[in-house]
C-alpha cells in the first residue's frame, strides 16, 4: 500500500502577505454541494434548522467561522464544516471538498485588493458581512463570501488555485507599492 | 451593457453567455410537423427593436435567464429565470400544431 501524503489546495503556496493584507489557506473542513430535490425544498431546509442553519436565500449565507451553509447557485447550497446529517434522501449532496482552492483574504486593503479583479460593489452597503455571490475573479469563476468587515473567504476551482494566488499576490503587491510612493 | 441577473442582481455583460433567440428554449412536441423542427431550429426573426433571447450566468450562478432587450436602443427591458417561465409546454405544443 503506497503512501499518499494528503495536500491542501494551497499547499506551499500561502500565507502571503502585502501592504498590510494577508492572503491565507483556512484549515480544510468538509465541504457538501446541497442541491434539494424538486419539491423537498421545505424539508430541506428543516434539516439545516436542525444542524443548527437554515437554507440561505439568493446571494446570502447561514452560519460563520467553522459551520457555515452558503449559496451557490438556484436549488444549491455549499454546506461547509459540518457534516450533511438528515439531509439524504431529501437533496442530492455531492462530497466537493478536494474540489475547491479556499483563501481568506484579510486586511485593511482586501476590499481594495479585490477592486482589481472582481467585477461587483464590495462596499459595506451592497456587499455587507454575510453575504455571498458567484462572480469572476479576473478570468476564473469564483464564489467570495464576505466573513468580516475586512475579510473575505474566496473559492475558485482546485485547478486554479496557483492562478488565484498569482492574480491576487499581484494585485496586493501593486496596491502597496502605489501606497509607498 | 449590464443584465440583471433574477438570482445575483445587476452584473456585467461578460459575466453572461448569449445563447440566441428565446424561441430555442420553445422545443416543438417530438411529433411535431418537419415545418415546425425547421422552423425551431433555423428560422429566426431579426428584429430592429424589442428582442428575447437566452443568456446563460456563466461567470457567476449558471442560471438560465431570458432576456427582454432591444437592440436598437440596447436597453435591457426585462429579465427572468427559464426555469420559472409559465406556460412553457403549452407554448411549445402550439407550435407543434400550428404547422
Amino acid at each position: 500500500m503506497p503512501s499518499l501524503i494528503e495536500k491542501s489546495a494551497c499547499d506551499g503556496l500561502l500565507p502571503v502577505s502585502a501592504g498590510g493584507v494577508t492572503l491565507s489557506e483556512p484549515a480544510p473542513e468538509r465541504i457538501t454541494s446541497v442541491a434539494p430535490f424538486a419539491g423537498k425544498e421545505a424539508a430541506a431546509g428543516k434539516a439545516l434548522k436542525a444542524l443548527g442553519l437554515g437554507w440561505p436565500g439568493p446571494g446570502t449565507s447561514i452560519g460563520g467561522e467553522g459551520r457555515l451553509c452558503l449559496w451557490t447557485g438556484r436549488g444549491q447550497a455549499f454546506l461547509i464544516g459540518a457534516e450533511p446529517e438528515g439531509l439524504a434522501g431529501i437533496a442530492a449532496l455531492t462530497d466537493q471538498s478536494d474540489a475547491w482552492a479556499r483563501m481568506r483574504l484579510e486586511g485593511g486593503g482586501a476590499k481594495a485588493v479585490l477592486a482589481r479583479l472582481v467585477p461587483l460593489d464590495l462596499g459595506a452597503g451592497a456587499f455587507p458581512v454575510g453575504r455571498a455571490a458567484r462572480s469572476g475573479l479576473g478570468h476564473m469563476a469564483m464564489i467570495l463570501h464576505r466573513s468580516g468587515a475586512q475579510s473575505f473567504e474566496i473559492m475558485v476551482f482546485r485547478s486554479m488555485a496557483a492562478s488565484a494566488v498569482h492574480e491576487l499576490h499581484q494585485a496586493m503587491t501593486a496596491l502597496a507599492a502605489r501606497a509607498a510612493l | 451593457m449590464r443584465i440583471t441577473c433574477p438570482l445575483c442582481g445587476e452584473r456585467d455583460r461578460r459575466e453572461f453567455y448569449y445563447y440566441g433567440d428565446a424561441v430555442y428554449a420553445d422545443r416543438p412536441a417530438a411529433d411535431a410537423a418537419p415545418e415546425a423542427w425547421d422552423d425551431y431550429l433555423h428560422l429566426r426573426d431579426n428584429p430592429a427593436g424589442e428582442t428575447r433571447d437566452l443568456w446563460y450566468h456563466e461567470m457567476g450562478c449558471a442560471a438560465w435567464i431570458e432576456v427582454t432587450r432591444n437592440t436598437v436602443t440596447h436597453e435591457i427591458l426585462a429579465t427572468r429565470l427559464v426555469a420559472g417561465r409559465e406556460g412553457k409546454k403549452a407554448a411549445a405544443k402550439g407550435r407543434g400544431k400550428k404547422a
